[in-house]
């Protein structure tokens, strides 16, 4: 049985989520290409749980519905929120020096992408990416 | 867990070939060691070498676009081969374009380009 969560502490918990990811993506079926844009993806969720939240959780769980299955990737920290939803998703919006690569990429990588963020609760996103 | 990437001296250049799925620690002591190896060995140009590489996330991808902006402070021009089509299907869908940056198809064609690149 495979533990489908990683908490995220520090950098190292940043390598075991991508590759928890990799591997389920793989067994999944998952090509070279997705296989990558869910790395990746995966990659810069938990990382930004390590900048802005200081901890949290990624879950990476295989989902099905009628007609598809495909993978979940949910990013779960109690941190301080995000006070301007619009503004982190706009392309070259960072606050850590960084690329701003953030979340814009993830939701390009993705099929499905959702967030909810509130400043007293924390930040959950929510993403999947069907198996065509 | 913190390994170094080694850093080999071919003539007036340096090569080197990433080999395994680089964390943040390892990709910031390559950027420290490969300016030190310049410095130390005079080296005119660099390549390096991605062919074993699946995944780059904005992060390792900041590390590198650094590194070749600093080597090219210092004198030396830096070459980027062996970029797999995932690999560059997902930095462009993330964002990064890289766009100053020299590559190759691979270390091969890289080298040639890096000795035209510096004019020998």
């Amino acid at each position: 049985m495979m533990d489908s969560s990683v908490k995220i502490i520090n950098e190292w918990d940043i390598v075991a989520a991508r590759q928890l990811g990799r591997n389920v993506a793989k067994e999944l079926g998952f090509g070279t290409v997705d296989q990558a844009r869910i790395t990746t993806a995966i990659s810069e969720l938990a990382r930004n749980i390590y900048l802005y939240a200081g901890q949290g959780e990624i879950t990476i769980e295989k989902i099905e519905n009628e007609a598809k299955k495909g993978i979940i990737i949910i990013s779960r920290d109690a941190g301080p929120g995000i006070s301007d939803l619009r503004k982190v998703m706009e392309d070259g919006f960072s606050t850590s020096g960084g690329l701003g690569a953030g979340l814009p990429g993830v939701k390009r990588l993705m099929d499905e992408f959702s967030i909810e963020s509130d400043p007293r609760k924390g930040t959950l996103i929510q993403s999947v990416k069907w198996l065509r | 867990m913190n390994m170094r990437i080694p850093i080999l001296k071919l003539h007036d250049c340096l090569l080197v070939s990433i080999q395994w799925e680089l964390d943040d620690q390892t990709a910031l002591q390559f950027q420290e060691d490969l300016l030190h190896k310049i410095h130390e060995t005079s080296a005119r140009g660099v390549v390096i070498d991605f062919t074993s590489i699946d995944f780059i996330d904005s992060f390792i991808a900041k590390v590198l676009g650094d590194v070749i902006s600093m080597s090219r402070l210092m004198g030396a021009k830096v070459v980027i081969t062996g970029i797999q089509p995932a690999v560059a299907i997902t930095l462009i869908e993330l964002g990064i374009h890289l766009e100053e940056v020299i590559t190759a198809l691979d270390l091969e064609k890289g080298l040639e380009k890096l000795q035209r690149e510096l004019g020998d």
